[in-house]
């Protein structure tokens, strides 16, 4: 090839001052089917005001920690999914497979007399072969995700039963693990993990721009990249602001406040998960796989082995979320995981805007679909309405999330576009 | 274009293959030289697809000999062949469409830096891999694939085979569904490797692109090859009775092979 010094017109167009094209291109990404996860904040504030506005005491910060705790474990489960759903699989035993995991632990330190970090581990270590398993008998055996986890569904629904025992409840009552869902961080330690973690946000911003910068690459505008930074410094400075306030009824008796401990918990995961997705050959190559398996084979990427570990992250996250769920109740009884947990994390992660066609979702997108969720459970609650209309409207809801994502990748497909 | 090479780049000897008991190729001579463009025709069924997957390492000969460069070798998979500077560009893409064109063009390859993905020398790379190619018409390399044309598309899969020094690139049927101006695009480009030094192979069915851009044009007639032309001695009619008939009138100058 000739050393031709020709550019592309990709530099060009995009200088560094030029915020306005910026946005244009944004614009014309909305309009092309491209919606990514505006739907899921936009109803996120709609619902918010929606509630705010019937019921002022939503906006209280007692209700406001108890969104967080409320939301958590189905939240991590719909991390989980993603992995499962950007193959354009699902996955329908993760709630039960939390619930069998959380029972793992709750017999093994109840009834054996394991230390917690021993518990913990095991429920891990279930999960990650529960996965191992499913992802054998989908990628190996080639039997469709749908039949195999709906079979483990009910397996899983029975294994939980027979860890239990006729006891009908197993309580989990080691100050550690109580802690991951009731605890909160002391005050101080709150701020400085949120001023470590926006520091650390906007070092790799600039770091990422400055290398890209020095290799003569289109950078972002300076002024989206600060508005990047300044959102989300100000939407968690403010949410710590509120967690950090008294919450207790009665402060004089037991005081209560501080960033929730599952917090912190939530966005390591989400943070490493990230980085696996975005940041690794491995993350590059689930993409691939979910866009075009086949394309993704000739490009020599073992898909086999993508699909199995999909599944084996789906269970193992479940399982971090069966144990975040045990820690809220202090229990593990035989219905862990079962009812709607499966369905508000299918939800969730839809919700936030994964596709179910495959090859398109953020792990970010689980914990924002978490969060419309957990708001429409918690909102209708305080309003009054019965566990029957919550169902109704979260189904209703996540109806509409699904038609969203089709009605975009009919629009993308119109528009030439992804 | 027309400087004769000497040796070629790629050389198929007496190629056989048989899946079963239907023998596809017989005795199949083919080459293929540095900075110029073979046309491979034939018509449906004379073992085109089956002739590209033996080089591609898709399928093992049974017998007969490649020669890489004057030396023989065995092609024993893709990977292999793509160690060896060989890359074929597929009929149906096989891009991710999720996926942007840096991301698709080194899908499987990633360039590493601490473990991590090493996105701004990929960005860079692909760039002056596509502006090296004079391609001017995708707006971003951050595009995903989806949003671009057939002929974008085109052009970014013959530009990832040759983002890995490639040196022979094979396109199977590359303008088969493309518009008049897409088809420009492609030729073009096609052209444009050959003049860089890559020994290109093209499939095609359509004569006006063959005659436009190949200097020479081997066809294979059910699992046998009659003959391969400079694309300057021969007529349409002539090839069209190749691919046909399996021989053409001889016009004076004009078998060579």
């Amino acid at each position: 090839m000739t050393a031709e010094t020709t550019v592309t017109e990709t530099p060009a167009d995009r200088g560094t001052g030029a915020v306005g094209v910026y946005v244009r291109d944004y614009l014309g990404r909305l309009r092309g089917g491209d919606i990514g996860s505006l739907p899921a904040v936009g109803g996120l504030l709609v619902l918010c005001i929606l509630f705010a506005v019937l019921r002022p005491s939503f906006f209280s910060a007692l209700n406001f920690a108890n969104l967080f705790t409320q939301g958590a474990a189905v939240a991590v489960i719909a991390m989980g999914l993603v992995f499962v759903l950007l193959l354009g699989e699902i996955d329908l035993s993760a709630g039960f497979a939390s619930g069998v995991c959380a029972a793992v632990m709750a017999v093994l330190m109840a009834e054996h007399g394991a230390p917690w970090p021993i518990g913990l581990l095991a429920a891990i270590l279930t999960g990650t072969v529960i996965g191992t398993v499913l992802g054998y008998l989908v990628a190996k055996v080639g039997i469709p995700s749908f039949v195999v986890t709906l079979a483990a569904f009910l397996a899983f629904q029975g294994a939980v039963l027979v860890i239990i025992g006729e006891g009908g409840n197993v309580g989990v009552h080691e100050p550690v693990l109580v802690a991951i869902a009731n605890g909160n961080l002391p005050v101080p330690l709150g701020w400085a993990v949120y001023v470590l973690g926006v520091l650390a946000f906007a070092g790799v911003l600039l770091a990422d721009r400055r290398v890209r910068r020095r290799g003569g690459l289109p950078v972002e505008p300076v002024g989206v990249l600060g508005a990047r930074i300044a959102t989300v410094a100000v939407v968690t400075g403010a949410a710590v602001y509120v967690l950090n306030l008294e919450r207790a009824v009665n402060p004089a008796f037991r005081s209560l406040k501080g960033v929730p401990i599952v917090v912190p918990v939530i966005l390591v995961l989400l943070i490493l998960g990230t980085v696996l997705l975005n940041r690794t050959s491995y993350g590059r190559h689930l993409y691939a796989t979910g866009g075009n398996a086949e394309a993704a084979r000739r490009a020599g990427i073992p898909i086999d082995r993508i699909r199995i570990s999909a599944f084996m992250l789906c269970s193992t996250l479940a399982a971090i979320g069966g144990i975040i769920a045990a820690s809220r109740a202090n229990s593990v009884d035989p219905n862990a995981g079962g009812s709607n947990t499966l369905l508000y994390a299918v939800g969730a992660a839809v919700i936030g805007g994964t596709s179910l066609f495959g090859g398109k979702g953020r792990l970010r997108d689980a914990i924002l679909g978490g969060a419309v969720v957990a708001v429409i459970d918690n909102g209708m609650g305080l309003l009054g309405y019965s566990a029957g209309v919550k169902f109704i409207v979260t189904g209703s809801v996540l109806l509409v999330a699904a038609g969203v994502d089709a009605l975009s990748r009919r629009r993308a497909a119109a528009t030439g576009r992804g | 274009m027309t400087t004769p090479s000497t040796a070629p780049l790629l050389q198929l000897r007496g190629i056989n293959k048989s899946f079963g008991a239907v023998q596809v190729l017989h005795d199949v001579d083919f080459a293929a030289h540095a900075g110029e463009v073979t046309a491979l025709v034939g018509d449906n069924g004379a073992g085109k697809s089956t002739l590209i997957k033996c080089i591609g390492g898709i399928y093992p000969i049974d017998s007969g000999a490649v020669l890489f460069d004057g030396a023989p070798v065995t092609v024993q998979s893709p990977r292999h062949a793509a160690d060896l500077g060989i890359e074929i560009v597929y009929q149906d893409l096989a891009l991710c469409d999720n996926l942007d064109i840096v991301q698709n063009m080194f899908l499987g390859r990633e360039h590493k830096r601490y473990g991590m993905l090493d996105e701004p020398s990929m960005e860079h790379l692909a760039t002056t891999t596509l502006a090296g190619l004079s391609v001017r018409t995708v707006k971003s390399v951050r595009q995903k694939v989806a949003s671009l044309s057939g002929g974008q598309r085109q052009t970014v899969a013959i530009a990832k085979a040759v983002l890995w020094n490639s040196k022979v690139v094979i396109l199977d049927e590359p303008t088969a569904a493309l518009g008049v101006a897409q088809t420009r695009q492609v030729l073009d480009l096609v052209r444009r490797l050959a003049d860089n030094g890559l020994a290109v192979v093209l499939i095609s069915h359509n004569l006006n692109d063959v005659f436009e851009v190949a200097d020479r044009i081997s066809a294979l007639y059910l699992g046998r090859s009659p003959a391969t032309v400079r694309t300057s001695d021969v007529t349409h009619g002539q090839v069209v009775e190749l691919i046909t008939t399996g021989r053409y009138a001889a016009v004076a100058n004009g078998a060579q092979s």
